[in-house]
């Protein structure tokens, strides 16, 4: 790595991108701390003009305020906590498995109608999703699964984006390697699980990350109706209708919402970078 | 009864792999977007038993809808300025972060994912742009006495347009960028030893002989992303310009399906412009994939 930075990389060049992305990162980073020291901030220093950039009083009234807000409601927020866990987590395992398993056979070998599903995959990303919410709903209401957990988890997995990212990724795997595990007389399940998954690595934790996220950031809609299966979104909207009375308390919210997120993105990323430095799998 | 054991023991591993994940694809995702292709063929609204109305409702939003024009003309301009700038920020800052130590690469990744990390996180920019006083920018221009009294940047016509593009900028750092930074870390780093020694003497042409030929595969799903992404822009100005904006002067496609399918209920008008929008898709896919094969070379 140092090495041929050293070779091609010249100073003006350095500093041309590193100012790029400082500028990038600030552009990027203001609004993000503008928010985040909002649930810090007591209401005597929420509406001041002109606004201040820094917090004189910090505290976590806010924090408390989402407690107390749903301190005598119906529904504990715990449930919406445990609803949005529970969903998010089984969703992003099973997609990740079935995502990556189908992939695979797109990416590496000839079958019938692999032309028609590589087009249907394409189709599908471009096919806006609210008018197709109705016949899904209808879909789901002839299983019998509306208002169950079900009515969010199964609809995800048929998702096509993170087939096409995993087939995409799978593609640059030299066949060479594939024909000499099986030559060596590897099924395909060992070659899958062994070779083909560890190799691509980076994608199944960029799978990951954006699976978890859209899971923990999506709200039930109109396929769940009872209070106590609703997701934590949903809470949180009932708590930013509070409108300017709860600016302070719904900025905490957010700042709560933020956190898994970035959880899950801080430990694949870094899982990622430690193992891609070894794997010299790639011709 | 020959033949068809003869095929399963030879694509039987194959469907194996496919199955699970296809079966949830073809009853959730293709039947449902199939059903809406025939509905925008009828006058289906939800009360009525639909009708099949042949292409009425394709005459009805080319003839009879201005508001359609005016949104279409918005999604146009919109994905021609998001769509190639945020794929190019996206593929040049994914390239640029590589060339850091692991420290600053991890915190720089995060950075410039994390407005796509965060559900609607678009909505920080309220407190930039508010029309009141107390809008960050606003304030700043009236304490310096830039101006007399505060502009409304998200409901006037002149300046909600740019505010939109500006913030759609700020998150367009989405998968796209992250598949990038995925593949730039998935290169074999022999070759660019050997290309230093064989005479590639700065980081420009090594992104162009090195680099680029091996990102083919990322390069179409940033593309596919882009593309998706630049198109169905929606959610951005209905949370900061109001839903209808003024004049429709940030309207979309995408506001337009939501409008009839969520709002007034005729859901095979919708579907009708909802298939618009998938040729216009559809159509700048091939394009951007005829272009992006005679640069990568695959």
């Amino acid at each position: 790595m140092k090495a041929r930075a050293g070779l091609t990389r010249s100073i003006y060049g350095n500093l041309i991108s590193g100012f790029f992305l400082i500028a990038m990162g600030i552009f990027i980073a203001f609004p993000l701390y503008y928010s985040i020291i909002n649930a810090f901030k007591p209401v005597s220093e929420l509406f001041l003009f002109p606004p201040r950039f820094v917090v004189y009083h910090p505290t976590l009234d806010n924090f408390v305020g989402i407690v107390r807000v749903y301190s005598n409601s119906l529904v504990p927020i715990e449930r919406y906590i445990f609803n949005t866990v529970f969903v998010s987590i089984v969703q992003t395992l099973i997609y990740m498995l079935l995502a990556s398993m189908a992939a695979y056979p797109l990416a590496k070998k000839n079958f019938p109608a692999k032309n028609i599903i590589y087009y249907g995959i394409v189709f599908a990303i471009m096919f806006t999703a609210d008018v197709t919410a109705l016949p899904r709903y209808i879909m789901l209401a002839k299983m019998g699964l509306i208002n169950t957990y079900w009515a969010l988890i199964l609809p995800t997995l048929g998702g096509s984006f993170g087939v096409f990212l995993m087939m995409q990724f799978m593609s640059t795997i030299p066949d060479t390697i594939l024909e000499a595990a099986r030559i060596d007389g590897a099924g395909e399940k060992y070659i899958f699980f062994k070779i083909v998954l560890p190799a691509v690595k980076p994608a199944v934790m960029t799978l990951f990350i954006l699976t978890f996220v859209s899971a923990w950031n999506s709200a039930a809609g109109n396929l769940i109706y009872s209070e106590e299966l609703k997701l934590l979104p949903t809470a949180i909207s009932q708590i930013n209708a509070g409108g300017i009375m709860r600016a302070g308390i719904s900025a905490a919210a957010s700042v709560i919402m933020m956190i898994p997120p970035i959880i899950s993105f801080l430990v694949s990323q870094s899982s990622v970078m430690e193992t891609m430095a070894h794997s010299g799998i790639k011709d | 009864m020959e033949k068809k054991q003869s095929f399963l023991s030879k694509y039987g591993n194959d469907y194996f792999f496919l199955g699970p994940w296809l079966l949830c694809f073809l009853v959730f995702i293709v039947i449902p977007i199939i059903a809406s292709l025939l509905l925008s063929f009828t006058n289906f609204d939800m009360v009525q038993t639909p009708k099949v109305i042949g292409i009425d409702n394709y005459l009805r939003l080319l003839l009879n809808d201005d508001i359609f024009v005016t949104s279409l003309m918005n999604t146009l301009l919109f994905a021609m300025v998001s769509g190639p700038v945020g794929y190019i920020l996206s593929f040049v800052y994914g390239w640029l972060i590589n060339d850091l130590g692991r420290a600053a690469r991890t915190v720089l990744t995060f950075l410039f994912y994390t407005p796509s990390l965060v559900g609607g996180s678009y909505l920080i920019w309220t407190y930039l742009f508010s029309n009141d006083a107390y809008g960050i920018l606003n304030s700043f221009l009236l304490s310096n006495g830039f101006i007399d009294s505060p502009i409304q940047w998200l409901t006037d016509p002149e300046y909600n347009f740019t505010v939109v593009v500006i913030v759609m900028l700020w998150g367009g750092m989405g998968t796209g960028f992250l598949s990038f930074v995925a593949g730039f870390q998935g290169l074999n780093k022999a070759y660019f030893e050997a290309a230093a020694i064989d005479g590639i003497r700065n980081r420009w042409q090594e992104l162009w002989y090195i680099t680029l030929p091996q990102m083919g595969p990322q390069l179409l799903i940033g593309a596919v992303l882009s593309i998706s992404s630049a198109f169905s822009v929606g959610a951005v100005p209905a949370a900061l310009t109001g839903n209808p904006s003024t004049d429709y002067s940030t309207h979309t496609l995408l506001l337009h399906i939501q409008d009839y399918s969520g709002s007034r209920l005729e859901l095979g008008y919708a579907s009708a412009v909802a298939v618009i929008l998938f040729v216009i898709m559809i159509t700048a896919w091939v394009g951007l994939r005829k272009l992006l094969s005679s640069i990568s070379g695959d």
